[in-house]
């Protein structure tokens, strides 16, 4: 779950991390208010999206007045935002953050993610701030400092230094810097972050390390144990029937393709995708409906990839393992019986069960094509749609 | 022989008398494991499907000499769950168990670091040695005793491609899943060095996925050390960039972890890629014609 930037910085505020003064609004009217709230000569006024770039698509904007800031917040809400981490259809702006514009001396990154192939937190810093991550890293690698982190320890004393030292910053500096790392430490492990960025961190005229943006994203699989993000709004990068299959947990993910399929397991689901462009197809999107699946799960998730109005054939494949081969076939007779269908529809079915399953779908009377396996299933669907 | 279990394995089950740990525990008894214990706290003195069950770890190994535990306990409990048979001195610990917190999983593994205890998985389908003992949630109906060891990321694809060898008349030595999550207990390294020792596999498949770089690395041993014949399959060549494909480690983030860097990091190292997913068995039948 991505956090927007202005709850994410409400959150480190509570760790001690210094944050520009400022506060997100959702209506224009409230603009000139807040401008005057903040009570600074310059605000900077930042569209809320989950989305990266957005200082190069306008998404950043200042303001020197409270009537300067109303134009700008009117501007932002509720337009779409194109960046280049967006698609072309962009993102709506449904919140703004306005926060005093601080003097700054040095923009720097900071950050703590998870690295897979050491198995721990790692702290990634670099003198380089402002810039995307990924491109000093390809440009510059010995700019990229990095120190792996204990889970059970934290950030040693050294390490703090260490860091502080290859960034430059010494005398009081430094020991706000490790201050900071080890405060933002805590946030990473109390929240379950799988990733904090903080992107620039600057140090301001009146040497002060402060947070000029943040970027939060938490651990899907930790949810359960913050009910406190329950409250927040809704992730904006998922769409609609993303968030209908979340509900049903399922996962599924829209593609730009028009075969639709239906498959449990991930890996195989994948796979699925891919066999249909070996051969020749485009996949309408991923859905797994996951290694036990319930009827009720079938027939949500039968729904869902027939709502999709690109899908002009779709492809059921399934390998029963612990999920049953029956229950599958009485889920797709369940939501046909529901929805209707009037696209043609591949079926391949393999392991348990799969003979009475392969009985139900025959005796059901539906037009259904069925295949022996996985390559003639691929064949079948997309000469449906040529 | 096969790898990591063996007729001999005497198994726990922690999370017995769950829905999942019920069932499953009944389909390993019918495949012949020896399934000697089940671990639920508060329900110690009890018989489940006429075995043993116990209120923690280290009563259980002790009464039964259990030597591997399999892992069904619900996900805010699992990391405890494998701490607790670590504790216990259990060898091997399968964990079946899906949505397990990142860092619960580096907690986890940082613990195991320094002891004996090998955990594979979380979120994973579990190891089998075909005819001789399964561990985990797989059909054990597809599998045949043979000579190919199968190592993947994923449940339901490792079973398709064990079918389609198993309908070639091509056997397997052992079948495992390292799991799916991003933190996992055992990698694809690891199992490599493994199948290379054992006398009974001939040739190894090794099915990775989009997401991290186990593959990369795998890549690398495979050049130096493993001299018998692998076969790779990736999935998610269709995968967009940024989105989470149902496995919480298959994910393509600022670029890194596709599947083209995969293929070609494994075709360099020699290794012989189905390009599509049905062509597993055929690919590993063209090997031993």
């Amino acid at each position: 779950m991505k956090l927007f930037e202005f709850q994410a910085k409400n959150i480190l505020k509570e760790y001690g991390v210094c944050i520009p003064r400022g506060k997100a609004i959702s209506r224009s009217a409230d603009a000139s208010t807040t401008f005057q709230e903040i009570g600074c000569n310059r605000c900077v006024i930042k569209a809320q999206i989950l989305a990266g770039g957005r200082g190069k698509s306008g998404g950043i904007q200042f303001a020197s007045s409270p009537e300067e800031a109303q134009a700008c917040v009117s501007g932002m809400l509720g337009s779409h935002l194109v960046t280049r981490q967006t698609g072309q259809k962009g993102t709506e702006i449904t919140y703004v953050l306005i926060e005093e514009a601080l003097p700054i001396k040095k923009e720097l990154y900071l950050a703590i993610t998870i690295d897979r192939c050491l198995q721990t937190p790692m702290l990634i810093a670099s003198a380089e701030g402002g810039m995307e991550i990924e491109e000093v890293a390809n440009r510059t690698p010995d700019k990229i400092i990095k120190e792996p982190i204990d889970v059970f320890f934290g950030i040693h004393p050294f390490q703090a230094r260490r860091i502080a030292s290859q960034l430059n910053l010494s005398g009081t500096l430094a020991t706000k810097l490790s201050n900071l790392a080890t405060n933002l430490f805590d946030a990473f492990l109390k929240n379950d972050c799988s990733l904090l960025e903080i992107n620039p961190l600057a140090v301001t005229a009146h040497d002060e390390i402060c947070a000029l943006d943040a970027k939060m994203d938490v651990d899907d699989n930790a949810l359960y144990r913050h009910p406190e993000f329950n409250q927040f709004i809704p992730s904006q990068d998922i769409s609609p029937a993303e968030a209908l299959a979340r509900k049903h947990r399922l996962s599924y993910i829209g593609l730009e393709g028009n075969i639709g399929c239906l498959v449990n397991g991930a890996g195989l689901a994948m796979a699925t995708m891919d066999i249909i462009k070996l051969h020749g197809g485009e996949p309408a999107n991923f859905l797994d409906v996951g290694g036990d699946a319930s009827l009720e799960q079938v027939t949500q998730a039968f729904k869902i990839i027939l709502s999709d109005p690109k899908v002009k054939a779709v492809l059921i494949n399934i390998f029963g393992g612990i999920m049953k081969c029956d229950v599958i076939a009485s889920g797709i007779i369940q939501a046909i019986k529901e929805v209707g269908i009037h696209i043609p529809l591949v079926i391949r079915l393999e392991g348990t069960n799969v003979e009475i399953a392969k009985k139900i779908l025959d005796n059901s009377g539906l037009k259904i094509t069925a295949a022996k396996d996985m390559k003639e299933a691929a064949n079948l669907v997309v000469s449906k749609v040529l | 022989m096969g790898i990591l279990i063996h007729k001999d394995t005497r198994v726990l089950c922690q999370g017995i008398t769950g829905h999942a740990g019920s069932f499953h525990s009944e389909r390993m008894l019918e495949y012949g494991t020896k399934l000697v214990a089940g671990v639920t706290p508060g329900k110690g003195g009890t018989l489940h499907h006429n075995i043993p069950v116990f209120d923690n770890v280290l009563e259980a190994a002790t009464k039964t000499g259990a030597n591997a535990s399999v892992i069904y306990v619900p996900a805010p409990y699992a990391a405890d769950a494998i701490i607790e048979a670590a504790d216990a001195g259990i060898e091997l610990v399968v964990c079946i168990t899906e949505g397990i917190p990142t860092l619960d999983m580096i907690r986890v593994t940082k613990y195991l670091s320094n002891r004996r205890t090998r955990l594979i998985g979380p979120n994973c389908p579990g190891v089998i040695t075909p005819g001789a003992c399964k561990i985990g949630i797989m059909p054990g109906y597809i599998h045949k005793p043979g000579n190919i060891g199968v190592v993947s990321r994923s449940g339901t694809l490792t079973y398709e491609a064990v079918w389609q060898l198993t309908q070639r008349g091509i056997g397997q030595s052992t079948c495992l899943g390292i799991g799916g999550d991003p933190i996992v207990g055992t990698d694809f390294v690891e199992v490599l060095r493994l199948f290379q020792k054992d006398h009974e596999t001939q040739a190894i498949v090794m099915i990775g996925e989009i997401g991290g770089s186990a593959e990369e690395e795998a890549a690398g041993i495979i050049q130096k050390e493993i001299t018998k014949p692998v076969i790779g399959f990736i999935a998610g060549r269709t995968a967009p960039q940024g989105k989470r494909m149902g496995h919480a480690g298959a994910i393509i983030t600022g670029g890194k972890g596709t599947a083209a860097s995969k293929i070609d990091a494994l075709k360099n190292a020699g290794i012989t890629i189905a390009d599509s997913p049905a062509d597993i068995g055929e690919t590993v039948a063209r090997l031993f014609r």
